[in-house]
């Protein structure tokens, strides 16, 4: 017994010199499911197609949770070299300029070229500084898409609509088929952040928050919005769309159980969805209002980015840069977009998935990146707002009230305006 | 949690004279035996050893409550961003802030409700199942160990099971709710949800308080309950006017530790319950402090809410030991 556990810990200690040659890197994420393995599948590629790094990713729960860990670890200096920020927290991270080294410098200062051109247009700018340039690395970026419950159309005998004004009057003929009409799963970014960048109006004062944190201000009081939350409730009211609380999950099983028709979720969905959905299913853009003058904007790119953390070795900063060059990669775009459903980020990803004949056999993959790919419009850019995490929570609390009956989508909407401007002005003060 | 150490070791110099098995966790085992207890007091040979021997304790206080304990107090005055670059003296606006936010007053009525509904519920269904264990003669220890091993399951795996009680789609109790006509929407519905938090919640404590009260039940003498039953024929009586006064000390302490666990081991089961999106659901102080500090990466604001449940613990335990402890008699 003694002699074994001695041989085991000799041959573990040669196991470990032996690793000790090549550069240790990590990589915290926020994935879990079918997301998470194959952030796992993507680092054993990249351990397996060169030998100088060796690269761990560690799932740390959710989101915001990744965030949280990220930013107590950078504050007692055990930072990961490589962190998953998510669209809310983009602010927050990007604002704290001594604790990233922005993905471009970085990856010049390696050696390689960096071709901002050859990333599709939606994802150019959400995570990039005033002057274009990457400071997050976008890496699983998603839109927000509607998926179509094939059968429930057939037996309404209905289109998929393209507007809301379409879907209003479709919804009765899903009702009486016997189906939940509309369900969604994150009222945020979903009806809100990009109703704005859809519909192309404006989100916040200064540029969307993207020009300055002083005196940024909402503009979620917008008529246009209340008209939308007023609608959802008033569908609500007639049975056209159903409402399971803030959590994604607990509105997405409805769809997946074969009880909806038409459900909001994320391109990023996909990958999961066809495992556990339970009857064919297919997926469109997100609807817009005809009504609106100019809307049917593209929508921005959500999800999250990959940032490079400061503090460390040049060596191990060499191996991030490796990694951001081999994931940017179209045939690793292309592995990761089939896999997941995020939409692949550079042109040449893009193109490969066509050649390959991909979006022929699944139509629905491709949804989420035409989407980005429609024309922009003045306000289809999305945000950035300092403590936006705290401002959804703010939404989701009022957005929940109006669907339980507690108040106004006017009184709603003019809470999240007043506590969601306090917020960014306090912001503002810890930024400045 | 100080109080439960306190406990565990006071029940291992108590360990032989209690007789029964859960005697061991008798708390409070009365003066009659200090005079033993001051008899064999340990003589050290050195002044320096007890304190040297009090030390790993001293430490672990200091590390892990005082010091962040100052840490908190120092930073809610200062407004600080999230990676720690710069900070800006605040003086009392981070205070100021807090309390004028109808939503934080909201929650601070929502946690009262909910520690008193608790606390209230977890102890009277405690003693009651604990006075009826109490007059089990036959197979009473299966009957224990079946109230007390719930008490074994951790607070988010509590929450969880209870959640799938409740569960919008597959709950059985929401199921049951429905054929008396009460559509139960956790998640959705304020109320609901809350409903749901405190039952679980409850249950999660009836094991803990169970234990105490069963083994101060046992430790009341025989002698004593033969004298009364001959006195009094009325066993509701006798529950009143004898057996609930000699349980006042072991009441007490549960009394506190139930109000602690309220206040801030439910976390664990509101977190579970709320899914990570707090939505319109009802939260308590100690998960704002959560919200604010560890996901919206308001440090000030965050720590100025601690201090602010500190301060009201301090004052209820000071409440506590003042006006109630006054009417508990230990002997």
């Amino acid at each position: 017994m003694i002699r074994k556990a001695l041989l085991a810990s000799v041959t573990f200690a040669f196991s470990a010199t032996t690793s000790l040659a090549a550069t240790n890197i990590t990589w915290w994420h926020g994935m879990a499911g079918r997301n998470g393995e194959v952030i796992n599948e993507v680092a054993q590629k990249f351990n397996e197609s060169q030998s100088a790094c060796v690269l761990t990713p560690v799932s740390k729960g959710t989101y915001e949770e990744a965030l949280a860990s990220g930013i107590a670890a950078f504050r007692s200096g055990e930072q990961p070299n490589i962190l998953q920020v998510f669209d809310a927290g983009a602010a927050t991270i990007i604002n704290a300029k001594g604790a990233i080294i922005p993905a471009e410098d970085l990856i010049t200062k390696a050696g390689y070229g960096f071709d901002r051109g050859a990333f599709i247009d939606g994802v150019r700018y959400f995570y990039a500084d005033s002057d274009g340039k990457f400071v997050g690395m976008p890496f699983n970026s998603s839109a927000p898409i509607m998926y179509i419950n094939d059968e429930a159309l057939k037996k309404a005998g209905v289109e998929a609509p393209k507007t809301w004004e379409e879907f209003e009057a479709i919804a009765p003929k899903l009702k009486d088929a016997g189906y939940i009409p509309l369900i969604q799963s994150q009222l945020t970014w979903q009806f809100t952040e990009n109703f704005f960048s859809r519909n192309n109006i404006q989100f916040a004062t200064n540029n969307n928050g993207y020009d300055s944190v002083v005196d940024t201000k909402l503009k979620v009081t917008d008529p246009k919005l209340q008209m939308m939350f007023e609608k959802l409730k008033a569908w609500k009211d007639e049975g056209y769309f159903a409402f399971y609380g803030a959590g994604w999950a607990d509105n997405q099983k409805v769809f997946e159980e074969g009880k909806a028709a038409f459900w909001i979720g994320s391109s990023g969905s996909f990958g999961g969805l066809q495992k556990t959905a339970t009857m064919p299913f297919s997926a469109t853009f997100l609807p817009y209002w005809g009504s609106i003058e100019g809307a049917g904007t593209n929508s921005f790119i959500g999800g999250a980015a990959l940032f490079a953390m400061s503090g460390k070795s040049d060596e191990e900063n060499k191996c991030v840069a490796d990694f951001f060059q081999f994931l940017t990669s179209p045939e690793i775009q292309y592995f990761y977009h089939k896999s997941t459903g995020y939409v692949a980020i550079t042109k040449a990803a893009h193109e490969l998935a066509e050649e390959d004949g991909y979006y022929r056999e699944k139509p629905v993959a491709v949804v989420g990146i035409k989407q980005l790919l429609l024309p922009a419009g003045e306000w289809s850019k999305g945000y950035r707002l300092g403590f936006y995490p705290q401002i959804r929570e703010i939404m989701e609390r009022e957005y929940g009230r109006i669907f339980a009956g507690e108040t106004t989508v006017k009184d709603a909407l003019e809470t999240i305006e007043r506590e969601g401007n306090e917020l960014l002005a306090r912001f503002a003060k810890t930024a400045g | 949690m100080a109080a439960e150490t306190e406990g565990l070791s006071a029940s291992r110099g108590g360990a032989g004279f209690g007789g029964h098995r859960l005697g061991a966790l008798r708390l409070f085992g009365g003066k009659a035996k200090r005079g033993e207890t001051s008899a064999k007091r340990v003589q050290f040979t050195s002044r320096f050893l007890p304190y040297l021997f009090l030390a790993p304790q001293l430490a672990i206080i200091f590390i892990f409550f005082y010091w962040p304990s100052v840490q908190a107090i120092q930073s809610s005055f200062y407004l600080e961003d999230p990676f720690g670059f710069g900070s800006t003296f605040v003086g009392l606006s981070n205070y100021t802030d807090v309390l004028k936010s109808g939503e934080y007053r909201g929650i601070a009525r929502f946690t009262a409700i909910f520690t008193a509904l608790v606390t209230f519920f977890a102890l009277s269904i405690g003693l009651l199942l604990a006075v009826k264990a109490d007059g089990v003669i036959r197979g009473n220890a299966a009957y224990k160990t079946l109230l007390i091993w719930v008490y074994a399951i951790a607070p988010p795996v509590a929450g969880l099971i209870g959640m799938m009680f409740f569960d919008q789609h597959i709950g059985p109790i929401v199921e049951i709710a429905r054929w008396f006509g009460w559509d139960i929407k956790v998640g959705l519905d304020f109320g609901d949800t809350a409903f749901a938090m405190t039952v679980v919640s409850v249950w999660k404590q009836i094991p803990y308080n169970f234990i105490f009260f069963l083994s101060g039940l046992q430790g009341i003498p025989v002698s004593v309950r033969e004298a009364a039953a001959i006195d009094c024929r009325s066993g509701l009586r006798r529950f009143w006017t004898i057996i609930l006064p000699l349980l006042a000390p072991t009441a007490f302490f549960l009394l506190i530790i139930n109000i602690t666990y309220a206040l801030f081991d439910t976390f664990g089961v509101i977190d579970v319950m709320v899914k990570d999106k707090a939505a319109n659901n009802p939260i308590t102080l100690v998960y704002k402090v959560y919200m604010d500090g560890f996901r919206g990466n308001d440090l000030g604001g965050s720590s100025a809410q601690s201090v602010i449940l500190m301060v009201i613990v301090f004052v209820l335990t000071i409440f506590q030991f003042r006006f109630i402890e006054r009417r508990v008699h230990y002997n």
